[in-house]
């Protein structure tokens, strides 16, 4: 029962902490040194390891598919159920994933020791709301950065699968052929839908991340147990809502 | 060091009018820890009010009612007839709070720090912000920390940075928990001749919790002692020479026995 209402408190302040950002949405342009701070952080600083993983993922479907159907003579198949897999689901999911650990984890840390050292605090005396000055501008990044970063994460995945199917022995499709494939299953909807998830996540994982961060309570031994939080509750989070949200793009 | 009384001050003229602070039966307990309970007292408009107490009564507690910070248990806090958390309050009554531990912000420099809401309340061109910064850092001989960072001042230092920060924001209503605590002489007098000449010239409204003394005897305009849980005690300064409360008496001229067996007692133990 407890665990019931604490979950529902969440989400109703959660989503207050929403509407209270969006509410100062005119502020943005003013904010617009902030803004470009936080797409370089979340943009810029997340995209080596996005590459890195996208590659290997893309790469690994390959061959996991390569091996499973070296026996039906379907190989000229992989280069479109790599596409769509990357595209409808591994892209987006793993780029949430990286942000919750790269960027999501870093928020809470901050925001969290701002409210326990007072200077949120401070912000509010100042009235300077902090859902105005923390919260807009890296809801306004992660919005803007979310489908680039999948896109690109999409795009390396691509590359890394025409890689392997070329060069292992078993496989041995030709990145023509494998291109060729995928052009012809995987549509621009599918990546489109991708980019519709992506937003989704990652508004939910920033989100949640200011919002944990900004109600700690008590001092640094909180603070580390706010950002696991954050980062538990994110991981969830987008993995529930993966299901829903991909039942309502079918 | 020039008396602050020569050098030119931070704020221009104020066009806004002083505002008064009322709190009327204010209680405020944590879980079971009643912190205070039922403190009435007003502070007039551009009056200096000290409240001086034992550590641990709920001043930096009552200092934060004011400020909007926290709710009360019960009662109010009424500033210029609007609540102390209300967003009316928030929006036309510039109110700035010197932090008992300074509460920077720890991610801007300390010219930033002071920059921040000026700039966020477009109080004028990226120029005469910065006329006014340094200004502020000026009187408090800070100039040459302008570009450095909280973490790489002392604790002395990061008050003071407090206290100029709080000036450059022209407020109506200035709060200080404890700004000379961590000040040597020369700067807790500086101080004082701040928050004195910012009454006199702009009608700013002060409440300064303190246990300095001295301080209260050469600012305040009324003292309020909280003490066990109540306000015990609101008059002029002077009565603080002669209290007629012996809990005031003994809080002001504390008698140590270092023969006390409670001392003996560390002693031996360790
Ligand atoms: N957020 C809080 N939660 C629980 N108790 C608190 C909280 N803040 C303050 N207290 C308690 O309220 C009491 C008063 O604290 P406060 O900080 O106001 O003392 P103070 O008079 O400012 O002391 P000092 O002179 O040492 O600064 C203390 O017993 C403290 O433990
Ligand atoms: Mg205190």
């Amino acid at each position: 029962m407890r665990q019931i209402r604490s979950i529902l408190e969440g989400v109703g302040s959660t989503v207050q902490l929403l509407l209270r950002a969006l509410s100062y949405v005119a502020t943005l342009p003013r904010q617009s040194s902030r803004f470009i701070e936080q797409c370089y952080l979340i943009g810029y600083t997340t995209l080596p390891i996005v590459g890195i993983l996208s590659f290997f993922i893309g790469s690994v479907l390959a061959l996991q598919a390569g091996y499973s159907m070296q026996n039906f003579g379907v190989m000229q198949f992989i280069g479109s159920l790599v596409g769509l897999s990357l595209a409808r689901e591994l892209g987006p999911v793993m780029v949430a994933i990286l942000v919750t650990g790269r960027v999501g984890s870093a928020i809470t840390a901050e925001l969290a020791s701002m409210k326990v050292y007072q200077e949120v605090d401070a912000l509010i005396t100042m009235n300077i709301p902090p859902e105005r000055m923390l919260v807009l501008p890296r809801l306004a990044a992660v919005a803007v950065m979310m489908p680039v970063l999948t896109v690109i994460a999409n795009i390396v995945g691509w590359f890394g699968g025409a890689m392997i199917c070329k060069y292992t022995a078993f496989i041995s499709l030709s990145p023509k052929a494998y291109f060729a494939s995928m052009v012809q299953y995987t549509k621009f909807k599918d990546v489109f839908d991708g980019m519709v998830k992506a937003e989704v996540f990652g508004l939910v994982v920033v989100l949640v991340c200011c919002n944990i961060g900004l109600n700690t309570r008590g001092g640094p031994r909180e603070i580390g147990a706010s950002v696991t939080r954050a980062v538990v509750v994110s991981l969830i989070l987008i993995l529930v809502l993966d299901y829903f949200v991909t039942k309502i793009l079918i | 060091m020039a008396s602050p009384a020569s050098q030119p001050n931070p704020l221009p003229a104020a066009e806004s009018p002083a505002v008064g602070v009322s709190v009327e039966a204010l209680s405020k307990s944590y879980g079971k820890l009643d912190v205070f309970k039922d403190v009435t007292f007003a502070v007039e408009p551009g009056e200096i009010f000290v409240l001086m107490g034992p550590s641990g009564s709920g001043k930096s507690v009552l200092l934060r009612q004011v400020a909007g910070l926290e709710t009360p248990t019960s009662g109010r806090v009424m500033i210029d007839g609007h609540d102390a958390g209300s967003a009316e309050t928030r929006e036309h009554v510039r109110r700035a709070l010197v932090f008992q531990a300074g509460a920077l912000f720890n991610s801007l420099s300390v010219y930033d720090n002071l920059a921040l809401y000026p700039r966020e309340h477009q109080m004028g061109t990226e120029d005469q912000i910065r006329e006014k910064v340094m200004r502020a850092l000026e009187i408090l001989s800070l100039g040459k920390t302008a570009e450095t960072f909280p973490s790489q001042l002392s604790g002395g230092m990061k008050k003071r940075v407090a206290i100029a920060r709080a000036l450059v924001m022209e407020p109506q209503l200035l709060l200080y928990d404890e700004p000379t605590s961590e000040l040597d002489p020369v700067m807790s007098a500086t101080i004082d001749e701040i928050i004195g000449s910012l009454r006199k010239e702009y009608h700013v409204t002060s409440v300064v919790v303190s246990h300095d003394c001295d301080l209260a005897l050469s600012i305040a305009d009324r003292v309020g002692f909280l003490m066990d849980g109540r306000l015990v005690h609101v008059g002029k300064p002077a009565d603080l020479r002669e209290p007629a409360d012996p809990r005031i008496a003994e809080f002001l001229n504390p008698k140590i026995d270092v023969g006390n067996p409670r001392f003996k007692k560390i002693h031996t133990e360790t």
